[in-house]
């Protein structure tokens, strides 16, 4: 099984959501997320203050899925998360021991 | 704190004191309730032919005048206006300005300012800025509002029109509490609750109420019958008023005073921890645009209102707070726009605020053309001053009190000197004596109105730096670091204003 968690641009999340659902995720985790990569902030102007924004508003998402999905998910996000411009995000991939299902106990693929 | 309640303790009991010869002194003269107080600089009464006529022809044994109700229940309105402007807007303004965990600070600095500095001017405050006295102080006949009844008169602009004085009382108690309430902008996130309360009463005694003596106390219209006449009301009045200074709705009293005293108090108090190095951003610049709203819509009250009379006066003090405003928020918006590449909404906001500021001297004398002027001068200049000498000489004026108000007051103080000329579009100087327009003198004019800003720079400077002392000597100016950093509303207050 892997844990895939991804930082993409917010408004993107729909997108991804829908991407994700088709091809047949059962469950994601956002998260409201600041931070920065290279795309660079921007300025803010308060009368005569300025001060520059390092950290920009993204949205983390977590999913956990069995090996085989896996590269269905990483072109799915790549695609529906992208603009071609900077600061579009990262994926990271993880090996993902185990699984339990609070409600049943089920383990593993059966709980993802 | 203990300290504190010990000075209001001693600020009562000399009012007591003074009670005693208040009824004794107001038994005396009735005629003295209806001739005294009257705010806004002289002159700017209307005074057509009609109503002349009526006044003049009223000697010896006419009846008291009864107010007109028209007049009473306008300036009952704009004392609501005004209000409007304090509790609501001007808190609203400052607590969007400051950063999420001082929210609830500032708005409960507001509004305890305004509730202290309503019950210190019922007390003593009304009677001392309103009554005969020195040139600078006036007196405690009507301390504790003594010998003030739904009956007593208090006089307008106009010669024979009244309204009650209790109006009078009300309207002026809300400059009062507006003008200490503006200062707390400059030492906004960092300075003690207790101590602040503690600086505003002193300062309200020592520097508010002389100001508003010196700018506004006058014997009122009907005092003047002839040259003779027109002296003794000159003798009885304030220093500034019988220097012929204008200053139609505060521009000395209320804006360059508070703004003075927001300089002082944000050298002494100190720059907030991490001012220069880490964001201090406002958290809400809709909040602050909504108390810039309310500020300009309570203003009409402060304004027109400050015609004491629902008549053209009034009109023309509304029309040019309107349009003195609107064309400070586009100048302000335009000069950020040229120099800085972006207009920004907190940018329009401070723009009105600046236009509502130096308009406030200039409302009821100066033409629309006049207003205009003053409104597009005066954000550039209050520009200069927020984004570039508060950088160079690195105090942290935190909110831009003086920025704005004490610099958009000089400004319009002394834009009211030259506006008022009727050659410019001004409504001119009313001469009580021939009752018309006064001959215009620039150079007499412009000294009178130099003579309010800098009697209003050095008072409000001084009574401000002895105030800070005292306050810094009794109970210390500023929280403690760890409070600082923590944030007013939860150290100073135990709440926060906003629960994620």
């Amino acid at each position: 099984m892997k844990f895939v968690s991804a930082i993409i641009k917010p408004f993107k999340l729909d997108e991804v959501r829908e991407a994700l659902s088709n091809l047949g995720v059962q469950g994601i985790t956002v998260t409201e997320v600041k931070g920065f990569g290279r795309q660079k902030g921007h300025t803010e102007l308060y009368r005569g203050a300025e001060y520059v924004v390092d950290f920009l508003p993204k949205v983390k998402i977590e999913i956990a899925i069995q090996d085989d999905l896996l590269d269905q998910v990483i072109e799915a996000i790549e695609k529906s998360a992208a603009t071609g411009k900077i600061g579009d995000g990262k994926i990271f991939v993880f090996n993902l021991e185990q699984v339990y299902r609070i409600r049943t106990g089920e383990t593993g693929v059966e709980a993802l | 704190m203990k300290k504190i309640l010990s000075m209001f303790a001693l600020v009562t009991m000399l009012g007591l004191g003074f009670t005693g010869n208040t009824f004794a002194e107001d038994a005396a003269p009735v005629a003295d309730a209806v001739a005294t107080q009257t705010a806004p600089a002289a002159d700017a009464a209307a005074i057509p032919a009609t109503e002349v006529a009526p006044a003049e022809a009223a000697p010896a044994a006419a009846p008291a005048p009864v107010p007109n109700k028209g007049d009473t229940a306008w300036m009952l309105i704009s004392t609501v206006l005004v209000t409007l402007m304090v509790i609501p807007g001007l808190a609203l303004f400052y607590g969007g300005l400051v950063r999420q965990k001082n929210m609830l600070s500032v708005l409960m600095q507001v509004f305890m300012i305004f509730s202290l500095m309503a019950v210190l001017w019922t007390i003593y405050g009304y009677s001392v800025a309103f009554t005969g006295g020195s040139q600078f102080f006036g007196g405690l006949s009507k301390a504790f509002l003594a010998g003030i009844t739904p009956d007593s008169l208090g006089a307008t602009f106009s010669k024979g029109v009244y309204i009650p004085e209790l109006v009078f009382v009300g309207f002026q108690l809300t400059f009062a509490a507006i003008t200490p309430a503006l200062i707390v902008g400059a030492f906004a996130e960092r300075m003690k609750f207790s101590a602040i309360l503690l600086f505003m009463a002193i300062w309200f005694t020592f520097s508010y109420l002389p100001l508003a003596h010196m700018v506004w106390y006058w014997d009122g219209p009907d005092a003047i019958t002839d040259a003779a006449s027109l002296e003794t009301v000159v003798a009885n009045a304030g220093w500034l008023w019988a220097k012929g200074a204008l200053d139609f709705a505060g521009g000395t009293v209320v804006h360059i005073n508070a703004g003075v005293a927001g300089l002082v108090g944000a050298i002494m108090v100190g720059k907030r921890i991490g001012y220069g190095k880490e964001a201090l951003t406002p958290h809400s610049l809709t909040l602050t645009m909504v108390g810039a709203a309310l500020l300009w819509v309570g203003w009409y009250g402060f304004n027109a209102g400050s015609n004491l009379e629902a008549n053209g006066y009034a009109a023309l003090a509304f029309v040019n707070t309107t349009i003195a405003t609107a064309a400070a928020t586009l100048a302000w918006s335009f000069t950020e726009w040229s120099l800085r590449g972006k207009p920004s909404m907190l940018g329009a906001a401070s723009g009105a605020v600046a236009g509502l500021v130096a308009i406030t001297p200039a409302c009821g004398f100066v033409g629309p053309m006049g207003a205009i002027v003053i409104g597009l001068l005066v954000s550039p200049i209050c520009y200069f001053f927020v984004a570039k000498v508060k950088y160079w000489l690195g105090y942290d004026d935190a909110l831009d009190v003086f920025g704005i108000h004490a610099v958009g007051g000089i400004f319009g103080a002394l834009a009211t000197g030259v506006f008022v000329n009727p050659a410019l579009g001004g409504a001119g100087v009313v001469d009580y004596v021939a009752n018309g327009v006064a001959a215009y003198d620039f150079g007499a004019q412009m000294t009178a109105q130099v003579y309010a800003v800098v009697t209003a720079i050095v008072l409000s400077a001084v009574v401000s730096f002895i105030a800070f002392k005292i306050v810094d000597v009794l109970i210390g100016l500023r929280v403690s670091e760890e409070a600082e950093r923590e944030g007013l509303d939860t150290s100073a207050h135990g709440e926060r204003a906003y629960h994620n």
